[in-house]
């Protein structure tokens, strides 16, 4: 299997995932190692995804967790017993 | 990232149920986190999405006794933010509803940024306050199907059957968005990251944890 640049594009998002076929990877890897700008391409997106996977990206709002626990406390002091089952059935399948 | 291994968050569960009610906090820290980012990739807005989290972690809570231990945790809390933030979405909009079905420019050829090469390192170009706010910027403007699609990949990294499972979309269709979303965040995100001149070596070094 041969690839040209246009047709390499396509698979570089299941590449960075790990799946592609064997077949495949062995194609866009021979591919990229004299494609500088698949390559490059390849490591812009790849940086991409590290940069927003960090936790600096879309950070929690300030107090977020301190608002959120108060509200479950809260919850917690109505005296609720979660439901058995929404449909009120016990199929028992949390029983240890 | 979650610590609890799944028996754990088994045995938490079983607790709660028994009536051990404050465990919830503990079962729940670990997702906060996740909670908002789903309920973000709706939502878009700060406030919206912090009620949103909110309010489904409180239905998680009430329907606890509904998780079926078969599935993960964090998948189930995923799919209740999903339809707690969608059904805040279609109540708040006047405008008509951006569909979760196939975005607009479907169609279009996808064409990457072509860039010479890219050598910095990431969590150091983090450094730069306004690189964060363009990314969000950047995820926030993707078409709505294709951005619930990368953040529940991408940042809540959900599998792709999980988030197939989560939509209600074919494996294959979640792929195609993922690949999209991806490379319009390269196109816009791109000409905004340094360039460094490619050494050429250890490129793959990156690939070894991911694989």
């Amino acid at each position: 299997m041969r690839l040209d640049c246009k047709h390499v594009w396509p698979y570089l998002s299941d590449y960075i995932d790990g799946s592609v076929t064997a077949e495949e990877r062995a194609a866009i890897e021979q591919h990229l190692e004299h494609c500088e700008i698949c390559s490059a391409i390849l490591d812009s997106v790849h940086n991409i995804l590290i940069l927003s996977a960090d936790d600096r990206v879309f950070h929690l709002p300030i107090g977020f967790g301190d608002r959120l626990h108060a509200r479950i406390e809260e919850e917690l002091k109505k005296a609720i017993v979660p439901e058995k089952n929404s449909n009120g059935v016990d199929d028992g399948s949390l029983d240890e | 990232m979650p610590m609890a291994t799944a028996e754990d968050e088994q045995s938490l569960i079983a607790r709660i149920l028994a009536g051990e009610r404050e465990l919830f906090h503990e079962l729940i820290r670990p997702y906060q986190r996740l909670a908002y980012l789903t309920a973000i990739s709706v939502l878009k807005n700060v406030g919206d999405a912090e009620d949103a989290a909110q309010e489904a972690i409180l239905k998680a809570y009430r329907s606890l006794a509904g998780f079926r231990s078969e599935a993960k945790f964090s998948t189930w809390l995923v799919t209740i933010v999903m339809n707690e933030a969608r059904s805040r979405l279609r109540k708040s909009s006047r405008v008509i509803l951006e569909s979760l079905d196939e975005p607009s420019n479907a169609n279009e050829e996808f064409t990457p940024a072509l860039v010479a090469d890219w050598r910095e390192i990431p969590s150091e170009a983090l450094e730069r306050q306004e690189l964060s706010s363009r990314i969000e910027q950047a995820i926030a403007d993707l078409p709505q199907g294709y951005r619930v699609v990368f953040m529940l990949r991408d940042k809540d990294a959900l599998s792709i059957q999980e988030i197939a499972d989560t939509l209600g979309l074919q494996p294959n269709l979640v792929k195609v968005r993922l690949f999209r979303a991806r490379m319009m965040l390269q196109k816009v995100l791109t000409p905004y990251l340094k360039l460094h001149s490619s050494k050429g070596k250890g490129r793959f070094s990156w690939m070894g944890g991911k694989v």
